[in-house]
C-alpha cells in the first residue's frame, strides 16, 4: 500500500498505526515559530473503536490501510456468522461477532448496510441510519393517550429494546434511529 | 475546512476588514509616536535563513535566484549596521510548509529594533503595545526554565537528553528517538506547557541555550541561557524577541551549527547570507529586536478559531 505524509492527513483517511487499521478523526498542525513542526493527530482504531492521539513530526508518513467501505445487503445469520452480499456482483462475505458487535440488534434481512472491509474481510458493519422494525413485545397501549408524552419499553423483532410512546402496540412497525436508538415514529 | 464553491470569497466580513485596518494603523501610530522609523525592505532576497525549523519558498526563475524572506530580520540588521537607528517594518513574511488553524504560509509581521535596549526593556514595550488593544490584560512574566519546571518537574536546561526523549515519548511523540534536544523541548512545551498557560499575556524569557537562534547567551545561576523571549496571548504564540547577537564569529558558528542540524534532518542546505555577515562584521549596534505576528494578534482580539476568519484570503482561498 501507499504511504501518506502528515500533509495528506484528512478526516476519514485510513492508515495503519502500530499494526492496526485506523481512521483519522482530525489533524492539527503545531509549530513554535522557530521550532520543530509537528502534527497532533487523533485516530479511531477500527478494530477496537478506541480513540488514540499521536504526535508526529511534520512530513512523517504512515502506511495506508487496506480498508474500504462497501454497501452490502444483509442476508442471514447462521448462528456463528452474519452473511452479507454485494448487490452488484453477488459476492458474499461473512462477518463474525467481533465485526458485528452492537449492530446485530438493528439488522433486518434484505436491509442495505455499510460493511467495512480490511484486507478483504469484514472489520465492522454500520446499519442504515433509520430502520423499520416490528414490535414483538410491549405493555398494552393506553388507547387515546397520544398527548401525555409518557414512554414504555418495547422489544423489537431483532431483540433491541427501545422506548416508545404509550399508544404504540405490539405487532406495529416503528421507525428507529440506529445511531441513538431513538423512536422516530410509526412506520 | 472551507466549502470549495465558496473559496472565491474572502473569509472575513466587512467589520473584520475594518478592524484589521484599524489595528494596522494603530501599530504604525504606536511605534511612529515613539520615534521608531518605518522602513520597507524586500520580500525577495538572494539568500534564505539557516534556521533548522524554518523553510523558505524558493522563487528562482530562469536567470534569477531568489527566496521569499521568512522575516525582514536580515535586511533590517543591515540597515541597523548602516546607522538607521530604531526601525520597524510592517509587512509580509513567508514560511513554506506552515499551514493550520494558527499558521498561514504568507502572514503579516511587525518587526522592530531598539538600539541600546536589552530584551527586558523591549518586553515592556511589547506589553504597552498589546495594551493599546486590550487595556486591562492579565500579565505573567516568568523565565522559561521556571515555568517548564513548574509544569513538568524537569529542568529544561540541564536535564539529560534521554530523559527529555522518554518524556516526549510519553506525550505520544512517535519519532522521539531521533529527536534533538530542542525538538524534544518543543514537543513537551507544546503538549504540556503552552496549553496550560493562563489567559492574558504570558512572557517567557531566558530560553534554553539550544533554542538561542540569534540571541546572545548569558549565565544565570551558573546556567548558560539565551537572551531570547517569547510572548503568548491566550496560549497563542504572538512574538519572539532577542537581545541580538552582534559578534561576527558567533554568527558564523551558529550558521554552521544550523547547517549541521539541517543536514541531519535531510533538509535543504542554504548558503550563508554573506551580505548580513559583512554587515555584522562592520558593526551591528547593541540592540534588542522582536518579531510580532499581526494575524495572531487579530486572532486573539477577535476570539477567532482559525486564521482564515481574520485574513482576507488565507491559503485555502489562494
Amino acid at each position: 500500500m501507499a504511504n501518506y505524509s502528515t500533509n495528506d492527513f484528512r478526516p476519514g483517511l485510513k492508515v495503519m498505526v502500530e499494526q492496526d487499521p485506523c481512521t483519522i478523526l482530525d489533524n492539527e498542525f503545531v509549530k513554535p515559530g522557530k521550532g520543530q513542526a509537528f502534527n497532533r493527530v487523533r485516530f479511531r482504531n477500527l478494530k477496537t473503536g478506541r480513540v488514540v492521539e499521536k504526535t508526529l513530526k511534520s512530513g512523517d508518513t504512515l502506511e495506508a490501510a487496506d480498508v474500504f467501505d462497501v454497501e452490502m445487503q444483509y442476508l442471514y445469520n447462521d448462528g456463528d456468522f452474519w452473511h452479507f452480499m454485494e448487490p452488484d456482483n453477488f459476492e458474499q462475505y461473512q462477518a463474525d461477532h467481533h465485526a458485528i458487535g452492537e449492530t446485530n440488534k438493528w439488522l433486518r434481512e434484505q436491509d442495505l448496510c455499510i460493511v467495512t472491509l480490511y484486507n478483504g474481510s469484514p472489520l465492522s458493519v454500520t446499519p442504515p441510519n433509520h430502520v423499520e422494525l416490528e414490535i414483538v413485545e410491549t405493555d398494552p397501549g393506553l388507547r387515546g393517550d397520544t398527548a401525555s408524552g409518557g414512554t414504555k419499553p418495547a422489544r423489537l423483532s431483532t431483540g433491541a429494546v427501545i422506548k416508545v410512546p404509550l399508544f404504540v402496540e405490539s405487532g406495529e412497525s416503528v421507525k428507529v434511529d440506529t445511531r441513538t436508538g431513538e423512536y422516530l415514529g410509526r412506520a | 475546512m472551507v466549502a470549495k464553491h465558496n473559496t472565491w470569497k474572502s473569509g472575513v466580513d466587512l467589520e473584520t476588514l475594518k478592524y484589521r485596518s484599524f489595528v494596522m494603523k494603530e501599530l504604525r501610530r504606536f511605534l511612529s509616536n515613539r520615534g521608531v522609523l518605518e522602513i520597507d525592505v524586500p520580500v525577495v532576497g538572494r539568500s534564505s535563513v539557516t534556521d533548522p525549523g524554518v523553510s523558505s519558498f524558493d522563487v528562482s526563475s530562469e536567470h534569477f535566484r531568489g527566496f521569499l524572506q521568512t522575516s525582514p530580520e536580515y535586511f533590517m540588521k543591515r540597515l541597523l549596521a548602516s546607522g538607521s537607528g530604531d526601525i520597524f517594518s510592517l509587512g509580509k513574511a513567508f514560511r513554506a510548509e506552515e499551514e493550520g488553524p494558527a499558521h498561514n504560509p504568507e502572514f503579516t509581521l511587525l518587526e522592530w529594533y531598539r538600539i541600546n535596549w536589552d530584551e527586558h526593556q523591549l518586553i515592556e514595550e511589547v506589553v504597552d503595545l498589546v495594551s493599546v488593544f486590550t487595556p486591562s490584560v492579565n500579565l505573567l512574566k516568568i523565565s522559561y526554565g521556571e515555568l517548564f519546571q513548574q509544569v513538568l518537574g524537569l529542568n529544561p536546561h540541564n536535564a539529560e537528553l534521554s530523559e527529555l526523549q522518554s518524556r516526549a515519548e510519553e506525550a505520544n511523540f512517535g519519532s522521539w528517538s531521533t529527536g534533538f534536544r530542542s525538538g524534544c523541548l518543543d514537543v513537551l512545551f507544546e503538549t504540556f506547557v503552552r496549553p496550560n498557560m493562563p489567559d492574558g499575556l504570558v512572557i517567557l524569557f531566558d530560553y534554553p541555550a539550544c533554542q538561542r537562534a540569534l540571541a546572545q547567551l548569558h549565565s544565570v545561576d551558573g546556567q548558560q541561557v539565551s537572551r531570547r523571549f517569547e510572548v503568548f496571548l491566550n496560549n497563542s504564540e504572538l512574538a519572539n524577541g532577542y537581545f541580538e547577537l552582534n559578534n561576527f564569529s558567533d554568527h558564523q558558528n551558529r550558521f554552521n551549527e544550523d547547517r549541521c542540524e539541517r543536514h541531519a534532518m535531510g533538509k535543504f542546505l542554504p548558503e550563508d547570507d554573506l551580505l548580513l555577515l559583512e554587515a555584522v562584521k562592520s558593526g551591528l549596534p547593541d540592540c534588542a529586536g522582536v518579531a510580532f505576528g499581526v494575524d495572531r494578534l487579530l486572532l486573539q482580539l477577535l476570539g477567532a478559531a482559525r486564521i482564515d476568519e481574520i485574513m482576507p484570503f488565507s491559503w485555502v482561498r489562494c
